[in-house]
């Protein structure tokens, strides 16, 4: 009776996962082993795959440029954007938790940027950064700004007007410090208090080392999202001016399917899964040091 | 009391300045979308448009066809939402409710999807749907939400865990199956859960840019995001007509917020709590 019990848990188990286990097979399993076997290979999406060893690593590393281009701009997102990212959210979280009037609509206006749609608000931030008569510029201007950047124009201030963008939809990670901040009990607050903590001592020893499970959270959300940074810079730029916004995803997605180039995009997108596993594994290394799970001594 | 006001102040003016920020992208997206032509380029700007011409808006949707495109979006979005919060909650059961001996490894497998880049999996899923004959048509848009996705299955399985035991027990005495348990009982408690599911997954759908450029090559199965993006192409200076556009296709998007605030954020929030 207990085996034949253990037998039909398994089956039961077993059908209702079945959607994921068929999903799972299907639209990840497969295609990550038919993406690594095809960047073995010669292919155009039209004639079989055609075997050529280690050839489309080779000329990404050696002879594509825009390769090595769309990397370091990838880099430059990750080391200035992302930064700038988290320490916005943060920073409107922490204003956000001060218990003052109007949090709602405030929360509101933070968070409805972040889901907006992409192509609504890159259509919108090419007319804000125009150089002649946006927004931003107007503003520069009667700041008494001479000769404000050509921001998209300008292969120096592409990027920099991209990040600046993207930090209009910090709101999403800052709803998740919000909850987090909530959560952080009153009292621990009062035993600083009582030690004499000043609210910067607070913040700094009581509030970042409860709420760092967040931060890592929203590190690593974050992190994968700038890998991937691709319609923004397929609609606004298309990669220029000079290649300046030519992300690593933008490249892989021309190489694939303007190209039709499929071997060494999957060679592409087989470094970027190790590039992002890489980065992720060393996050999450380092987060040992930073990050603190209540519970654990 | 003094010292609360002047704390209080010191919150309210960087929020109020961030505030205005924050906001003036989209003012400057409804003011230009109501400006005669002469106005838009005008310097000093104008802010408030005078006269407002709202026939912008008329004029935005006849040029692609909007409703034809509105259509063929939430169609999209009402069939991903009900396989995502269908596929995700039988999913979510057998990982919060049931014992059985792959249930780790099927859990392990979600936490690696969620690292996975897209990216390596586009070339693949492309040909798989092209060797289906699908390129062209909203299935390969629709069809794999009906087998999960790593994120829905792990916010509903946290959700399940909330929920106590001694329910299923109490219904598994009275003679209940699993799938009783887990439609009966389960799914009705789960309601928010679900509902924050459904948000997301209606809010990604109509959001998606990247699924319809790769799989949709005939304008009549357009969606608005695709649409929009292929007006800017064709009308690239007819700066009032794209923001009428863009604004068309954003409002939705904040009506459905407004009446849903309270499920998003409690939603967001339990998706930052794995951390």
């Amino acid at each position: 009776m207990p085996s034949h019990r253990r037998k039909s848990a398994e089956w039961v188990g077993i059908l209702f996962s079945l959607p994921w286990i068929i999903g799972f097979t299907v639209f990840i399993a497969y295609p990550i082993l038919a993406s690594l076997y095809f960047s073995f290979c010669s292919y155009d999406a039209i004639r079989p795959p055609h075997w050529v060893g280690w050839r489309n690593y080779v000329e990404l590393f050696t002879q594509d440029d825009v390769f090595w281009k769309s990397l370091s701009n990838t880099v430059y997102m990750i080391v200035f954007g992302l930064p700038l990212m988290l320490a916005t959210s943060l920073g409107l979280a922490i204003l956000l938790n001060q218990k003052v009037k109007g949090i709602a609509l405030y929360r509101t206006l933070f968070y409805l940027p972040s889901i907006t749609p992409v192509v609504a608000s890159s259509i919108l931030w090419m007319w804000i950064l125009n150089p002649d008569i946006g927004l931003i510029n107007i503003v520069l201007s009667r700041l008494g700004v001479a000769h404000p950047p050509g921001w998209l124009t300008d292969p120096a201030w592409a990027k920099p007007a991209l990040i600046l963008m993207s930090l209009w939809s910090a709101g999403g990670g800052m709803v998740i410090y919000l909850a987090a901040l909530q959560d952080v009990p009153e009292t621990l607050y009062e035993a600083a208090s009582l030690d004499g903590a000043g609210a910067w001592h607070k913040f700094l020893h009581v509030t970042l080392p409860l709420i760092s499970p967040v931060i890592l959270f929203n590190v690593i959300i974050g992190l994968i999202g700038f890998f991937q940074y691709f319609t923004q810079a397929y609609i606004m730029t298309n990669g220029g001016p000079e290649d300046s916004t030519n992300f690593y995803a933008l490249h892989l997605f021309n190489r694939a399917f303007l190209d039709f180039q499929m071997g060494a995009a999957s060679a592409m997108a087989w470094i970027l899964f190790l590039v992002t596993l890489l980065a992720a594994l060393v996050v999450f290394k380092t987060s040992a040091r930073w990050v603190y799970y209540a519970g654990e001594k | 009391m003094k010292r609360k006001h002047t704390t209080e102040l010191l919150t309210h003016i960087p929020l109020i300045a961030l505030g205005v920020c924050f906001a003036l992208p989209f003012f400057w997206l409804i003011s230009t979308s109501l400006k005669p032509d002469a106005q838009i380029f005008r310097i000093p700007p104008v802010w408030i448009p005078h006269p407002m011409r709202w026939s912008n808006y008329p004029r935005a949707m006849r040029y692609i066809p909007f409703a034809l495109y509105t259509w063929n979006t939430l169609r999209i979005c009402l069939f991903c939402v009900i396989g995502t919060t269908l596929s995700c909650s039988l999913v979510a059961y057998s990982l919060a409710r049931l014992k059985w001996r792959w249930r780790n490894w099927i859990f392990y497998s979600l936490l690696a999807t969620m690292l996975l880049p897209g990216q390596v999996t586009m070339i693949p899923t492309f040909i798989i749907f092209k060797w289906l004959g699908w390129i062209g048509t909203p299935l390969p848009l629709i069809i794999p939400s009906f087998f999960g996705n790593a994120f829905s299955i792990f916010l509903l399985r946290q959700f399940f865990m909330t929920l106590p035991q001694e329910l299923s027990d109490a219904a598994r005495m009275d003679g209940c199956s699993d799938w009783g348990i887990y439609w009966r009982i389960l799914m009705p408690l789960s309601k928010p859960a679900l509902a924050t599911v459904g948000l997301f997954t209606f809010i990604g759908s109509w959001n998606d840019f990247l699924g319809p450029l790769l799989y949709l090559n005939d304008e009549r199965t357009y969606t608005l995001s695709l649409g929009l993006q292929m007006f800017v192409g064709q009308h690239g200076a007819e700066w009032a007509m794209l923001m009428a556009a863009s604004t068309v296709m954003t409002l939705p998007i904040v009506i459905l917020f407004f009446f849903t605030q309270k499920t998003f954020i409690q939603g967001i929030a339990m998706t930052g709590m794995k951390g």
